[in-house]
């Protein structure tokens, strides 16, 4: 099917099924239950996983094919969605050529970065991207956010170019010269997909569970699915291979006479182009852009969510996200009160003495878990979540799985 | 290697595979918002109302977020009719019964905005889609205040601001859905201009180190618009960046200039930094054109005099307010969280506990939780007992006017918590602008907007 070979076919098809009934395989305790904590099926998660599911599959082409470890692919997703932000602002609220402006612009900021820090490969090369992007962290939280509308302060540009901390937002006053400036009730209008608003949702109740449907997340993932049959498509080409020779050898490449510059630079283009979407997508589902979106540890993060999920295979890289995100939001929000709820039964002492022990890990102290469970993924499964659920597999199968090989991305079932 | 060979029946098949993806979520469009939504967002169901507390609980304002979600721990305590009833009973509007919001018992969700809009924002969404939490309130940055509170208007619950000092919250950033109670930069300007008059003279050379941010250029411009309306001249200003740690290399080019005052418009860690940067290089006993050199902090805390220690000594700030207050209501207020957690409460846990009795209160005079008459019974409302003396929300930017403190670090401290002194409390007329002044200008309510 779409020119997929049979087991790439049968990846996307689940990936379409996993996708498409999401809000309900994220929403498995009825509501008002003890875990109703844990469901994780509302639109701004279900978003978030998408989307930063498109920023992994972007950079795993780069770092899972050739093995170049960028360190500022934040920087990307900034500019993506400053430029989505400035769309919505000058011409209107329709989502398309909004994300077509983040995803161009994004791709020659790409070339631009990518010219100059491929001249150099390892960790030199990192640092250079990591230099850039805090750069343009830099100039969004500050230089680019001075006001450069003179002393009235009543204009377009009254916050800059990028509104510095505070973020770049919407306002009434905003030309948007093909649409309205403001929606029907007087307030900012909301991101559309040709009248479709971003925001609207359904739900459904079916006895004690609630299911919602949204309007953006679908959009999210539509998008997600045509960039993850991209990514098939570039793993499964003769550019792909020639990136992987990259990774495996560049000497013996280079002694056979070809040049792999081109092929990095369209490498790190691409997937720069990937991040200016997810970048771009986010603002359509949230319209406010902020500088810290360019920070390094949203950098790292993603690096993290591609390490995570499986370097170098298909699917990791959107499980990767999933977790992290899952774990941001929902554990992160378990406090004191709600473990104290959990362990009622237990007697007093006992139950002060697990909450103190589990506290920790919870709440505030998320990314200490997150922490411990990425050196054990490291450790433990080089390979990622994707090795996991091989592991799991094999086993079930009744044979011995495979030792490590992180390439394998051809027998692959999601760990869910 | 790439297969482009497309048959008629890998068509069918895709076509089908696709159309049936995209019929998934459309199905169900007939139930849309099935029921229990009575014309806006989040209508508390059954016999309980939500409200999210998005604090910062990791880092740089981590101390404050632990102490406005202790206030609002208390809040809700009172609300529900616990505890000794704390500034209820002070409070000029005697609306609240203490049995809840209108009956219904108040509970809450919390959340970490780690001082980022985006992350902020996150939390907030999930408040108000997977909590359904029908008023957002706290933070501990004018950046997530503004973030959170164009979250809310688009989302259609009510916003009330927690600890936020610039003066874009309620002036370029302002929105119909949002209600700031701490007072702004602006005010801190006003207030601290005529202290300074009086004490350091009208012939002053000033020279401002300004954090990079927004909340620091509108403080710069605040102080230093009412310090030179009284005579004093600026010599220099100059932008740090908020991650610094060491003000060192800012500091020398201050003791080359002929400047006689610094002026800091730092907070928090990058305050604590700087002035004891300041007072290491001996600017405190310096002598230019015949005057002693001076240090003014535009914005303090307690919090932030604590980590200053002995340095804050004699240090002028304006606050929003202190516990050392006498009125009857913050007596109240000291003595409740005082009793609850062994300590007094900072200005950032009192500005939240007011801020989410207000809008209990406005519920309980509306009658009803709808975000369009929660706004129309805060615009306009005046009232007294809540710690600030008598207090206007004022219905033109969801700003209170009210009296503002200038305070100064204490010479003989009796205790970690007794740092600051009040030197005057200014009184509300002076530090009341018009809310189109220049400082303000740009902004607009818009619609209130109930959401769904």
């Amino acid at each position: 099917m779409l020119g997929l070979e049979k087991k790439d076919t049968r990846l996307f098809l689940i990936v379409i099924g996993l996708t498409m009934l999401a809000p309900f395989l994220l929403n498995p305790f009825p509501e008002g239950s003890e875990m109703a904590q844990f469901n994780a099926g509302y639109p701004d998660l279900m978003q978030r996983f998408v989307i930063f599911g498109i920023f992994a599959i972007g950079f795993n082409i780069l770092f899972g094919l050739t093995g170049y470890l960028s360190f500022g692919h934040a920087a990307f997703l900034g500019v993506g969605s400053y430029a989505a932000m400035w769309m919505f602002k000058l011409f209107g609220m329709n989502v398309v050529p909004a994300l077509l402006l983040s995803v161009v612009l994004s791709g020659l900021f790409a070339v631009l970065i990518g010219y100059i820090s491929l001249r150099r490969s390892g960790i030199y090369f990192s640092i250079l991207t990591l230099a850039f992007a805090m750069m343009s962290y830099a100039l969004a939280y500050s230089v680019l956010a001075t006001d450069m509308d003179g002393p009235d302060k009543q204009g377009l540009m009254q916050k800059g170019l990028t509104g510095g901390e505070t973020g770049l937002q919407l306002s009434v006053q905003d030309p948007r010269i093909l649409g309205a400036k403001a929606g029907a009730d007087g307030n900012t209008p909301v991101p559309n997909f040709f009248g479709i608003e971003m925001r609207s949702a359904t739900e459904m109740n079916v006895g004690d569970w609630v299911f919602t449907f949204s309007a953006g997340y679908y959009f999210s993932a539509f998008v997600m699915l045509i960039a993850f049959y991209i990514s098939i498509r570039i793993f499964r080409s003769p550019f792909g291979m020639m990136l992987r020779a990259i990774k495996s050898n560049q000497q013996r490449l280079n002694y056979t006479g070809l040049n792999p510059k081109p092929y990095m630079l369209a490498a790190f283009v691409v997937s720069g182009m990937y991040a200016g979407l997810a970048g771009g997508l986010m603002v359509a589902m949230d319209p406010l852009a902020g500088p810290e979106r360019m920070f390094w540890t949203a950098s790292g993060e993603v690096v993290l969510m591609t390490i995570l999920g499986g370097v170098g295979t298909l699917i990791g890289p959107v499980l990767g996200a999933g977790l992290i995100k899952y774990m941001e939001n929902i554990l992160s929000k378990i406090n004191s009160e709600i473990l104290h709820q959990w362990f009622a039964w237990m007697p007093d002492g006992l139950e002060d003495v697990v909450v103190t022990m589990i506290y920790p890990f919870i709440g505030k102290g998320w990314h200490l878990t997150l922490g411990l469970m990425f050196m054990a993924v490291v450790i433990f499964l080089p390979g990622g979540l994707v090795e996991g659920g091989q592991r799991i597999m094999g086993a079930l199968r009744g044979r011995k799985a495979k030792d490590g090989k992180p390439d394998a991305d051809a027998d692959v079932k999601p760990a869910e | 290697m790439s297969k482009t060979n497309v048959t008629r029946r890998g068509v069918l098949k895709t076509g089908a595979v696709a159309g049936a993806g995209l019929a998934v979520p459309t199905i169900f469009d007939g139930q849309a918002w099935a029921d229990g939504h009575t014309g806006f967002t989040n209508a508390p169901e059954g016999g309980s109302v939500t409200l999210g507390f998005n604090v910062p609980q990791t880092g740089p304002y981590a101390d404050e977020g632990a102490d406005e979600l202790r206030a609002y721990e208390l809040a809700v305590e009172h609300l529900n009719g616990g505890g000794d009833g704390g500034m209820m009973k002070t409070f000029s509007s005697q609306a609240l019964q203490g049995n809840g919001i209108l009956g219904k018992k108040v509970e809450y969700v919390t959340g970490d905005t780690q001082t980022k809009s985006d992350a902020a924002r996150a939390s907030a969404k999930s408040m108000i889609e997977k909590d359904g939490a029908i008023m957002i309130t706290g933070g501990s940055s004018s950046g997530v205040a503004v973030a959170v509170q164009a979250l809310c208007q688009e989302a259609g619950v009510i916003f009330m601001a927690g600890l936020t000092h610039s003066n874009d919250t309620t002036g370029k950033d302002r929105r119909r859905n949002g209600f700031r109670h701490f007072f702004n930069s602006y005010m801190s300007g006003a207030a601290l201009a005529p202290i300074l008059a009086n004490n350091y003279g009208t012939d002053r050379k000033a020279y401002h180190l300004t954090a990079d941010y927004n909340w620091g250029y509108t403080t710069e411009e605040a102080v230093r618009s009412s310090t030179e309306a009284m005579g004093w001249e600026t010599v220099g200003q100059v932008l740090t960046p908020l991650t610094q740690t060491d003000f060192s290399s800012y500091i020398t080019p201050v003791l080359q200039s002929d400047a006689d005052v610094l002026v800091l418009n730092h907070y928090g860690g990058n305050m604590v930094n700087s002035l004891t940067n300041a007072v290491q290089f001996g600017l405190r006993d310096r002598v230019v054109n015949g005057k002693n050199f001076e240090i003014i902090v535009p914005l303090y805390s307690r919090l932030m005099a604590k980590g200053a220690g002995a340095n804050v000594k004699g240090i002028f700030g304006s606050t929003n307010w202190h516990w050392s207050l006498q009125d009857e209501g913050s007596k109240a207020f000291v003595q409740s969280f005082g009793t609850k957690y062994g300590f007094p409460p900072s200005q950032a846990a009192h500005t939240c506990y007011v801020q989410t009795m207000l809008y209990a209160d406005a519920v309980e005079r509306a009658g009803s939780f709808n975000p369009c008459a929660v706004v129309e019974a805060l615009e306009g409302f005046e009232f007294d007992g809540l710690g600030n003396g008598p207090t206007l929300y004022r219905a033109e930017d969801h700003q209170c006017f009210k009296d503002v403190l200038v305070v100064k670090g204490k010479e003989n401290p009796t205790s970690e918590f007794d740092l600051l002194e009040i030197v005057e409390v200014t009184p509300a007329a002076q530090v009341t602008y018009a809310p189109d002044h220049p400082q303000f200008a740009g902004g607009q309510l818009g619609a209130c907007n109930p959401g769904a």
